[in-house]
């Protein structure tokens, strides 16, 4: 274990019911650190991260029991330099079944956190999401699929203004099972934002074909039913989905390209459906509803 | 009928419901009133219908061809990790 991991053991320790419980690091994404202490979950966020941020949103979601999942600590950690928080561990989704996903559940989740009214939370910054986009794309290399994808984020439309509370970067792996029910996990980009970036990924996994259809009507049904405010009152979800997901494909490609660079090796057929959505976006086929209805 | 050009005789055609009269001398085309709004409509729906296939209903314009989802995928690693990550 590194220095840092230790710390976040230390830390995990003082909250666990059974002393002498062994520590174990959870693998997750490089910035983040994971240490797993029996049921006590604690995770050194990535560097940089602002305390001034987290502490309104991990004060906020404990004050979202039922939606999110509840922090054993509701103030901030310090754990090697890096900030820290103290989690309840759950089961997350399964990575080998996607197909069993709790995809309602999620839609159910998202639709709950948007029907937060502000004012029941604290203060909250602006949740993540757009300026990812940015980030993603500034950091591609020079090549012809980087090119298509850079004339895309050039394309999008400007982002739609911020409506309420929302989770920032919802993906499946912000789900977990906790207490009997599936719960939302993650506060890093917890937020007031456009709220329909929340359904922004789904979308664009179904928009570009990568995401069976039946699937993204359960999870776009269950958001509707649930009242989810994001698409309330709209005979076409579209209206407000297009531009988020436009975004959230250009964020994928970016992310998707990037990471074969580095690996060294061409696009794979996921890669290459997402950079030809990035192709249509930006307007460089016959595609696009301007050249049909001219 | 005379051709109002050269005075040859027209002939009536009818192709797909719209009547053109061709002169058979100089080969010169006459339309009825209405015609030549009916041949443009026709234009624009064979270009719809030839140019783009439209998306995937409730899909929007940039998305995947209709009959063009490959959520086959299912078991490829890069897009299990994309479901499951930033």
């Amino acid at each position: 274990m590194t220095p840092l991991q230790l710390d976040l053991a230390a830390i995990g320790r003082k909250h666990a019911a059974t002393a002498g419980t062994p520590a174990v690091v959870v693998p997750t994404r490089p910035d983040v650190e994971i240490v797993r202490v029996g049921e006590v979950v604690v995770k050194a966020h990535a560097p940089g991260m602002d305390a001034a941020a987290l502490t309104p949103r991990v004060a906020a979601s404990a004050l979202l029991g039922g939606i999110m999942l509840t922090p054993l600590v509701t103030t901030v950690q310090c754990a090697g330099g890096r900030l820290a928080t103290v989690w309840p561990a759950g089961v997350p989704v399964d990575p080998a079944d996607p197909d069993a996903a709790p995809w309602e559940e999620a839609a159910r989740l998202l639709a709950a956190l948007h029907a937060v009214p502000l004012s029941r939370l604290p203060v909250l910054p602006p949740a993540g999401g757009p300026a990812r986009v940015a980030q993603r794309v500034a950091v591609l290399a020079d090549g012809a699929a980087e090119q298509v994808v850079r004339a895309a984020a050039r394309a999008l439309p400007p982002g739609a203004a911020a409506d309420g509370a929302a989770h920032g970067d919802w993906h499946l792996g912000q789900l977990v099972r906790h207490g009997g029910g599936w719960l939302l996990i993650d506060v890093d980009d917890l937020g007031y934002g456009d709220q329909a970036w929340d359904l922004a990924r789904p979308a664009a996994w179904f928009a570009t074909g990568l995401l069976d259809p039946d699937v993204w009507l359960r999870f776009l049904g269950a958001y509707q039913e649930a009242g989810g405010p994001a698409l309330a009152g709209l005979s076409d979800p579209w209206e407000r989905l297009d531009g988020p997901a436009r975004a959230l494909t250009v964020q994928l490609a970016a992310t998707a390209l990037a990471k074969a660079r580095e690996q060294g090796r061409p696009v794979d057929e996921v890669e290459e459906i997402l950079i030809d959505a990035c192709g249509r976006i930006a307007g460089r086929t016959s595609r696009s509803q301007d050249s049909i209805t001219q | 009928m005379q051709c109002p050009k050269c005075r040859g005789n027209m002939r009536t055609y009818e192709r797909n419901g719209v009547h053109i009269e061709q002169c058979e001398n100089c080969r010169g085309i006459f339309l009825d009133y209405g015609e030549l709004e009916t041949i443009t409509r026709m234009e624009s729906q064979y270009s719809q219908q030839h140019m783009a296939p439209p998306p995937a209903p409730g899909a929007p314009a940039w998305g995947a061809p209709r009959g063009g989802h490959r959520h086959g995928g299912h078991h490829q690693r890069s897009w299990v990790g994309m479901l499951f990550s930033s």
